[in-house]
């Protein structure tokens, strides 16, 4: 196996923990007068786009941010969760950069960069540092210090956290140092406006073209670079806990001009969310994995049992992550936890009335809490009542948000009964394929964030892709892109009348008149249900051969009727969300097809992607390494038709092993 | 069960605009309002007519995006939430619901439930930061706060800038959105430098946007989604006041 000459990685030279740091000391600079007349397109406003922004706005380049929403503060990022990683040990609990780096390969099973991961893990702590110093409101504890709490996969605490908004804190914090620079001048931002194609030019990317949403118009805008800051592509399941906005376009359009897809079908289902209720769904809500700090997740004993939670007794009931992994217990990563909850409820021991649930019950912690709370507050020989009302009162202070969001959606109360969870589609780890300087295979094209593949492997920590969002944005993006631009400086602004924006816009708007010009039968949402439905079944949790190659001709049939009979109301110079929503869908049906393709191809198991074929005798995914310790990138050819291009992945630091959480 | 539903249909802003009626069939108690909204949309594009535009996101509560007007009330007659976590069991069988855009002159309607809430960055933008560099933050733990202050802190910064707080306000006031940012700072020690410069541009932004003053009705608090307190107003205007005392000093 030897990597394609096509993906140059750029990989420093060095030891591992030198890399990043001499890197940084000898990438070309581009002088302060040169940097005033170069222009940066960033796409994307979460923490990725925001943080980048500002960042090279602030080093003194001419910045222009678009996004889709009404506002950057409304990116996707805003709604994670649980909290930030960083390798700061202030907790003196054995952490390092090392480990989180050794702890991030493992967790993503193998399959992500050794060089990526250290420098993330090196940055970790600058980011928390920054983000403090913006004034971003983390949790303290009373003697002002920062506090911290634990995520799976890990055996330290290292997650910074603000209550269960640490991404919208995170994120405000970058949006805030953005409108900074907007105000200043140094940032023109496009808000309501849609990234529908990349303008190349001699091979480097240029330019976009942008759809002004609320008036309809085209737009042609220039940039010496281009940053991709665009998220993850999980709503091609429609059922997805991202927003319903998130989308694959601006990434798709990239690699349908030339940049390679890496690992598409490397998607995380997320263990704690909150069940389907019914058909009306349109999107399933994320319960923190920061409850699996101190929830139990636990089944009956017994098949299709049908006792209320509370009624059932302690014996009788399975906690089966504390049973199969009792040194990671219920804090196993979340491949692992996912799959235990579907093989549990695919066994006949779900609950609910769907029986596609698992509990995660806080009785217990409570009880814990109620006791400790009771010694601090000096109560002698408390009553249970007490204990368990001050115990309510410190879970609500760690976690009050989310249990009253599980009350608002389900009707129940969390503080009395055990929540219902299920697994569901969360984050993607594939994404552009990236080298070291987060540059795709387009020079002058970057992707930043969840947009590329490169540092979760085949599987996400939790707490990562916010630290992985602001690395990217504050700390790498800043210093890499001196690789390119210091050869860019006599590159003067092109008009954008220039051929290659003519043929960009002209065929951006021909796809918008088609889409409009179909006048079919069935809404867009009608094909994207069938789409998700296909994907959840077929490349979602558990894959088999037969069962992708369905899939495929599936999604392949289902395109060719999109084209044929979707109906798209209204025009295309007027605010119209059935049509942006059009093509956003269009996307994804060309890239569910890669996700199979890509899935078909991995004979073996790692994180995300299990493939029933490879496992070991008690249902651990079964990796091949010698066949397939590599990154799949492909290369868009035509319709339906990709060529593989696989990078090394070659472990110099880390011994490569089965991984082990019990 | 069936909701009677009137919607703000209003094509653009030139559009004088109007309400319309809707029979929605076969609402589930388990739906949100806006998964009502998606199936009267699903129905209205089947029917070959012009579905409802309406602002939504992440439909967690968290973005900030949602923005109806439902029966006179922002985000719905439930406390501390916003629209897309409004579910229909908070509604009866054979409801009359009214449902109009944010109302305020500074957030012009662009199309039926979606105005153009862009003042709220520009407010931002003019002083709603701690001017602070990528590369110059010492060791987080080098800046102690205490916990109190922290909460506090953050519980200004919880607010979502959804704009429920000006659509609530009789005179459109944007003062809770403009004191939760202004208070998040002036409550911390990174946030002391500019303490003053802040508050007054933030206020001076504030009132060229067109939002009104604040007449002290409590409306805002009542209706945010995040339960923003009205302290933070208190807080705001004493920022203003002694912003201003120092600044006659010089």
């Amino acid at each position: 196996m030897s990597t394609s000459p096509k993906l140059k990685s750029k990989i420093p030279d060095g030891t591992l923990e030198n890399k990043w740091t001499k890197y940084r000391s000898t990438v070309p600079l581009v002088n302060p007068a040169n940097k005033r007349s170069i222009e940066i397109i960033v796409v994307g406003s979460g923490l990725a786009g925001s943080s980048a922004a500002a960042t090279l706005a602030e080093l003194g380049y001419k910045v222009k941010v678009f996004c889709f929403q009404d506002s950057p503060r409304r990116a996707h990022s805003i709604a994670a969760q649980g909290g930030i990683n960083a390798a700061k040990n202030y907790q003196n609990d054995g952490d390092s950069v090392y480990r989180l780096f050794y702890d991030t390969i493992k967790g993503g099973d193998y399959r992500a960069r050794e060089a990526n991961v250290h420098r993330l893990a090196e940055v970790s702590g600058n980011i928390i540092d920054q983000c403090v110093a913006q004034g971003v409101p983390f949790a303290r504890e009373y003697g002002g210090t920062l506090s911290n709490r634990s995520f799976g996969g890990t055996q330290v605490q290292r997650t910074f956290y603000a209550a269960g908004q640490t991404g919208q804190q995170l994120l405000l914090g970058a949006y805030t140092a953005l409108q900074r620079q907007v105000g200043m001048g140094a940032v023109s931002m496009y808000a309501r406006h849609e990234m529908l194609d990349v303008v190349v030019i001699d091979g480097k990317a240029r330019g976009i073209i942008a759809r002004d949403l609320t008036t309809g118009k085209l737009e042609r805008h220039f940039g010496h670079a281009v940053l991709l800051c665009t998220g993850g592509y999980g709503n091609v399941f429609f059922l997805s806990t991202n927003a319903m906005g998130s989308n694959v376009t601006a990434a798709w359009k990239a690699h349908r001009k030339g940049a390679f897809f890496a690992n598409p079908c490397f998607t995380q289902i997320h263990t704690t969310c909150i069940p389907v209720s019914g058909d009306h769904q349109s999107k399933l809500t994320l319960m923190s994995e920061s409850l699996r700090n101190d929830g139990r997740i636990w089944v009956p004993k017994k098949q299709n049992d049908t006792r209320p939670a509370t009624q059932i007794p302690e014996e009788e009931r399975d906690y089966y992550l504390e049973r199969r992994y009792p040194a990671f217990g219920n804090l196993v990563p979340r491949d692992v936890a996912s799959r235990a909850a579907k093989e549990r409820c695919d066994a006949g021991y779900g609950v609910g009335t769907s029986k596609m649930a698992v509990y995660l019950d806080y009785a217990s912690a409570i009880e814990r809490y109620g006791k400790i709370e009771a010694n601090k507050q000096g109560i002698h020989h408390p009553s249970q009542d007490e204990i368990i009302k001050l115990g309510k009162s410190v879970v609500k202070e760690k976690y009050g948000n989310l249990f009253d969001m599980y009350k608002q959606i389900t009707g129940e109360d969390p503080y009395e009964v055990p929540m219902r969870i299920y697994p569901a589609v969360h984050y993607t780890m594939g994404g552009l394929w990236v080298d070291y300087n987060l540059m795709t295979t387009i020079p002058g094209l970057y992707a930043l964030g969840e947009a590329n593949f490169s540092d979760h492997g085949a599987n996400r920590l939790g707490a990562s892709a916010l630290m992985q969002g602001l690395a990217d944005g504050y700390f790498v993006i800043p210093y890499t892109i001196g690789e390119f631009l210091s050869g860019e400086i006599r590159t003067k602004a092109i008009p954008t009348d220039h051929p290659a924006f003519d043929d960009a816009e002209k065929s951006a708007d021909e796809r918008v008149q088609k889409l409009l010009s179909i006048k079919g039968t069935k809404s867009v949402d009608y094909f994207h249900k069938r789409l998700g439905k296909i994907m959840w079944d077929e490349c979602g949790m558990a894959r088999n051969e037969n069962g992708l190659k369905k899939a495929i001709a599936e999604i392949q049939q289902l395109r060719a009727e999109f084209w044929k009979d979707v109906r798209v109301p209204g025009s295309s110079n007027e605010l119209n969300p059935e049509l942006e929503k059009a093509g956003r869908v269009a996307d994804f049906l060309e890239l569910g097809e890669l996700m199979c393709v890509d899935a078909l191809g991995r004979n073996e198991s790692c994180g995300g992607h299990f493939r029933e074929e490879h496992q070991t005798e008690d249902g651990e995914a079964l990796r091949h390494d010698d066949q397939y310790a590599f990154v799949a990138a492909w290369e868009y050819q035509a319709d339906s038709k990709w060529e593989l291009h696989k990078e090394d992945l070659a472990y110099e630091n880390i011994k490569i092993a089965q991984r082990n959480y019990k | 069960m069936t909701i009677n539903l009137k919607v703000w249909r209003q094509k653009n802003n030139a559009d004088k605009g109007r309400l319309e009626t809707y029979v929605v069939k076969d609402v589930s108690p388990d739906m949100s309002f806006l998964e009502m909204f998606d199936v009267l949309n699903e129905r209205l594009i089947t029917e070959g007519k012009e579905p409802i535009a309406f602002d939504h996101d992440c439909r967690e509560g968290i973005c900030g995006m949602c923005s109806m007007f439902i029966n006179g009330r922002p985000h719905g007659p439930k406390q501390g939430i916003t629209t897309c976590q409004l579910h229909m069991r908070s509604f009866n069988d054979g409801d009359t619901v009214v449902v109009e855009p944010w109302r305020a002159a500074a957030f012009p309607v662009i199309k039926d439930l979606v105005v153009n809430r862009s003042a709220f960055d520009r407010v931002i933008s003019a002083g709603g930061f701690v001017s602070v560099n990528t590369g110059n933050a010492k060791d987080a733990n080098n800046i102690l706060i205490p916990k109190p202050d922290a909460d506090d802190a953050f519980n200004a910064a919880a607010c979502i800038g959804c704009g429920a707080c000006v659509a609530a306000c009789k005179n459109s006031s944007a003062m809770l959105f403009v004191s939760a940012k202004v208070s998040q700072f002036a409550l911390l020690p990174q946030g002391q430098v500019e303490r003053a410069e802040r508050v007054e541009k933030m206020v001076a932004q504030m009132d060229e946007e067109g939002f009104g003053n604040c007449t002290n009705t409590g409306a805002c608090e009542a209706e945010c989604p995040k339960s923003i307190s009205l302290e933070n107003i208190a807080r705001m205007n004493r920022e203003y006041l002694s912003a201003k005392l120092l600044a006659n000093k010089k």
